[in-house]
């Protein structure tokens, strides 16, 4: 009964859904002020009913109800209560609910702040809204209905992968859902704007801090999930170039190239085309995502059951959507050709246009990374694999002039800067970034440093120096009584720039110093790293709600002193059998002590893996700093719509004047 | 710039989506954990294996000698390996000679499953611990090579043998092979 109910209001809810989007999409070219009047409310109605049949999921597994086929698959009773509720989102079909419900959310946020836009443009944004959520609620209930049925049900459940089950599973694919969907709100603000032909400040101003917002939990889904393989994986490591999560880096990526787009289009009206075509490429290319996670045409930790079926249906998706919006832009775009204001070499417009290409290079070496396996299989040509080298190779060297970019671009001028008026600016930054590259250098040659190591410390003092220096030198400024602005925006812009720093540091310093060593050891057996000494002291059988296993316990000393005790474990899920390595990680800012246990090697042996990774906390600390300045700017008061906007200009407006159309005749 | 040129820079993004879409389209069909194996064209890996009813006496290699033969790997406790019996039966009502390698299982649950489901091979060789058939290259069940008359290893095949693999690919192959040892 509970699964008929979820079912319909699932049925319901793609009503809604298209509902909104036909009244959002037609009532401004018929000019029917009632027809736009519909779309807030269906997209209300599309959340009630989507909320509903969320919750009838949950329900069923929360009871256990092995006669719907997707909770027997994944529920069991044996699963902890918190884990069956995040357990809803474990597998494809959930997820997929999961995915419409954050949709929802969006969609009503979208129509709760856009009550002071003009009409047509809010109804158009819901409409488009409203096309996304009709597109994936058919496609979740023509090729992946949760509430299907099983006769006779089920007699015990099954599981969910065991390394799911994990504190950080509950928030990490809504976080990142949060931040992959909310790009559908820059895409329809885009879109809708395209749609109209009125591009303006305005269209900047408004799609912004939606755009913001979903970088923000973007970022924040990233880090979890970075950190989640850190500890959960059991081999150390955060990042893998693994195809899903450069799915979740690719859009991040056009996302904050997005934003700074953005604040040309906003503060000095050009780059217009160039912002549609970046929201367009954001929202796409986490359509792509969902495309490679579930049709299985790449190999991935992450993969989900797959299904050639599906992957059609979000490919077709995909192709829909981008295609309507290219040609869109390609009927639209062109228009737009030098309606900005011209700018200067040194100016802030063109240290963002290099922002902009430099992440956007970034992007593509991914993206072409990710692929390239595919494109060759296609093409013929056998088969390859693309591994981490050659991501190493090739992103990390695009981003070392963005990083000595981001210090200098904040404090140029917008349209024309000045050489002495920048010095003037960056001097105390320089300075002391100068006094800390020197005294990295000595570090360097006394604790000889790899230069890989050298460089990226380097490059991250100046990102940090650079990030801090303008925020406290205006507030000194404040403090003396002189005039001097710290908004919100700034602020967060900074702390934000910060949280790159942060990364670097975090980076450089556990790739390029950290150890790793596999050792064969016994109980009683000790071994000797990095200044620690590690002591096996025993390993004894464990056992857990649904798991059995081994659980060792090593003591480690420093120079003599009792340092810590650490106690790895192996899981073995019943009643599948899964199994997972449980490292024990004793870590603060200065370093990270990884343990994991191995396979056993025979007569009490075991291959223990140690890890010795300093400063690895910084990486996934500064993505939160990085969120966090993201927040701030988000705060900002500028983005509470004002009603003294100027008039809007018809699309003719937005022709270039006739003597600069006009070709020359020979 | 003219407006020619100016319409091209724009056409550009939407070129390129098609080029991905249409790459993404063909990549449906593929599945990427198939590797082929290097064994292909090879001759066939030592094979020493006692029967799995008669374990005083063994199968190897001469096994293969002078017929087309289909090695299948499978186990009694293997899900997918019921799933697959009714094609290997097929083959087997066929003609086609399978020699089953019965891999990591019990010697008497495997019999009373070929009982039960009825046996569509020639012979059944018993590997009890899975190390022969690892050099085979042979990391679960079920798994399916054609091997030529001169034991060279022709074809291997993944997973379940669905009835449609096993009509369209496995026994024409199978019919192939058989003609090359007849005409020459």
């Amino acid at each position: 009964m509970i699964a008929e109910i979820g079912l319909y209001a699932l049925i319901l809810g793609l009503l809604m859904a298209l509902a909104q989007s036909f009244f959002g999409l037609a009532g401004p070219p018929f000019r029917r002020l009632r027809w736009m009047a519909v779309a807030r409310p269906a997209a209300f109605g599309q959340l009630f009913f989507m909320a509903l049949s969320y919750g009838c999921l949950t329900y069923l597994f929360v009871i256990s109800d092995y006669s719907v086929r997707y909770v027997a698959k994944y529920s069991n009773p044996l699963m902890p209560f918190f884990y069956r509720i995040a357990g809803v989102w474990g597998a494809h079909e959930g997820s997929m609910m999961l995915w419409l419900l954050v949709l929802g959310i969006w969609t009503v946020l979208v129509a709760l702040f856009s009550r002071k836009l003009p009409v047509e443009f809010s109804s158009r944004v819901l409409g488009v809204l409203g096309v996304i959520s009709s597109g994936f609620f058919l496609f979740t209930l023509l090729t992946s209905n949760p509430f299907v049925r099983l006769l006779p049900p089920a007699l015990h459940g099954g599981t969910l992968n065991p390394i799911l089950e994990d504190p950080l599973l509950v928030i990490h694919p809504p976080m990142l859902y949060m931040g992959y969907v909310g790009l559908s709100v820059a895409f329809a603000f885009s879109v809708a704007a395209l749609i109209s032909g009125r591009m303006d400040a305005a269209w900047a101003r408004w799609t912004r801090p939606w755009t913001l917002a979903a970088w923000i939990f973007l970022t924040i889904g990233i880090v979890l999930g970075s950190f989640w393989s850190y500890y959960e994986l059991g081999w150390g490591g955060w990042w893998f170039w693994d195809p899903v999560e450069n799915a979740s880096f690719m859009p991040w990526l056009v996302a904050t190239a997005l934003i700074h787009s953005l604040a040309v289009s906003e503060k000095r009206g050009a780059f217009k085309s160039w912002t549609a075509l970046l929201a367009i490429a954001g929202f796409s290319l986490s359509l792509l995502g969902t495309f490679l996670v579930r049709s299985g045409v790449l190999i991935s930790i992450h993969a989900f059951a797959l299904d050639p079926k599906r992957g059609m249906f979000i490919l077709i998706l995909l192709g829909v959507m981008t295609f309507l919006a290219l040609i869109l832009y390609l009927w639209r775009a062109p228009l737009l050709w030098n309606t900005g204001g011209g700018f200067h070499f040194l100016s802030r417009e063109s240290f963002i246009l290099f922002n902009n290409v430099l992440l956007i290079a970034g992007c593509g070496a991914v993206f072409l990374g990710t692929l390239y396996p595919l494109f060759i299989e296609v093409l013929g040509l056998g088969k390859i694999s693309v591994g981490p080298p050659y991501f190493d190779h090739v992103f990390i060297p695009i981003m070392f002039p963005l990083f000595a970019l981001i210090g200098i671009g904040p404090n140029v001028s917008w349209k024309r800067g000045s050489g002495s008026r920048l010095w003037h600016r960056i001097r105390w930054s320089f300075l002391v970034w100068t006094l800390a590259a020197l005294a990295l250098i000595v570090l360097a040659i006394r604790q000889r440093w790899p230069i890989e190591t050298l460089l990226g410390t380097v490059f991250g003092a100046w990102v940090l120096a650079s990030a801090l220096i303008e925020p406290i030198h205006r507030l000194i400024l404040r403090l003396r009584g002189e005039p001097a602005r710290l908004t919100p925006s700034v602020l967060g812009m900074s702390i934000a720039h910060f949280g790159v720093g942060v990364v670097v540091l975090g980076i450089t310093v556990s790739t390029t110093l950290g150890i790793w060593r596999d050792m064969p050891l016994q109980p009683g057996q000790s071994y000797r790293m990095a200044g620690f000494v590690y002591h096996f002291e025993r390993i004894k059988p464990a056992q857990g709600r649904n798991w059995k296993g081994v659980r060792a316990t090593f003591s480690i000393r420093q120079g003599g002193h009792a340092f810590s005790v650490v106690h790895p474990e192996k899981r073995r899920f019943f009643p599948d059998g899964g199994t997972t390595t449980n490292a024990a990680i004793v870590g603060g800012v200065v370093h990270d002590l990884f343990v994991s246990l191995g396979n056993p090697l025979g007569k009490g042996r075991w291959s223990i893996r140690f890890r010795y990774e300093p400063m690895v906390i910084l990486v996934w600390l500064g993505g939160l700093i990085m969120a966090l300045g993201g927040f701030l700017a988000l705060c900002d008061r500028r983005y509470r719509i004002r009603f003294d906007e100027p008039p809007y200009l018809p699309l003719g407006a937005l022709r270039p004047p006739p003597e600069t159309e006009a070709e020359p005749r020979s | 710039m003219t407006r020619v040129v100016r319409y091209a820079i724009f056409m550009l993004p939407v070129l390129l989506m098609a080029g991905l879409l249409g790459v993404l389209w063909a990549g449906l069909g593929h599945n990427p954990s198939i590797v082929p194996s290097p064994l292909i064209g090879k001759p066939a890996p030592a094979l020493m294996l006692p029967r799995l009813r008669h374990p005083s006496r063994t199968v190897n290699r001469s096994f293969f000698m002078g017929h087309v033969t289909l090695l299948n790997v499978w186990a009694s406790w293997c899900v997918s390996c019921r799933f697959e019996h009714p094609s290997l039966l097929w083959l087997e009502h066929r003609g086609v000679r399978i020699l089953g390698v019965d891999y990591k299982d019990q010697r008497a649950s495997a019999l009373v499953y070929l009982r039960e489901k009825g046996n569509p091979y020639r012979e059944v060789a018993y590997d009890k611990r899975g190390l022969t058939t690892i050099n085979w290259g042979v990391y679960g069940v079920p798994e399916t090579f054609v091997l030529g008359p001169h034991a060279i290893i022709r074809y291997k095949y993944i997973g379940p043998i669905t009835l449609r693999i096993a009509r369209r690919v496995i026994f024409p192959l199978v019919q192939r092979l058989d003609d090359e040892v007849r005409v020459p």
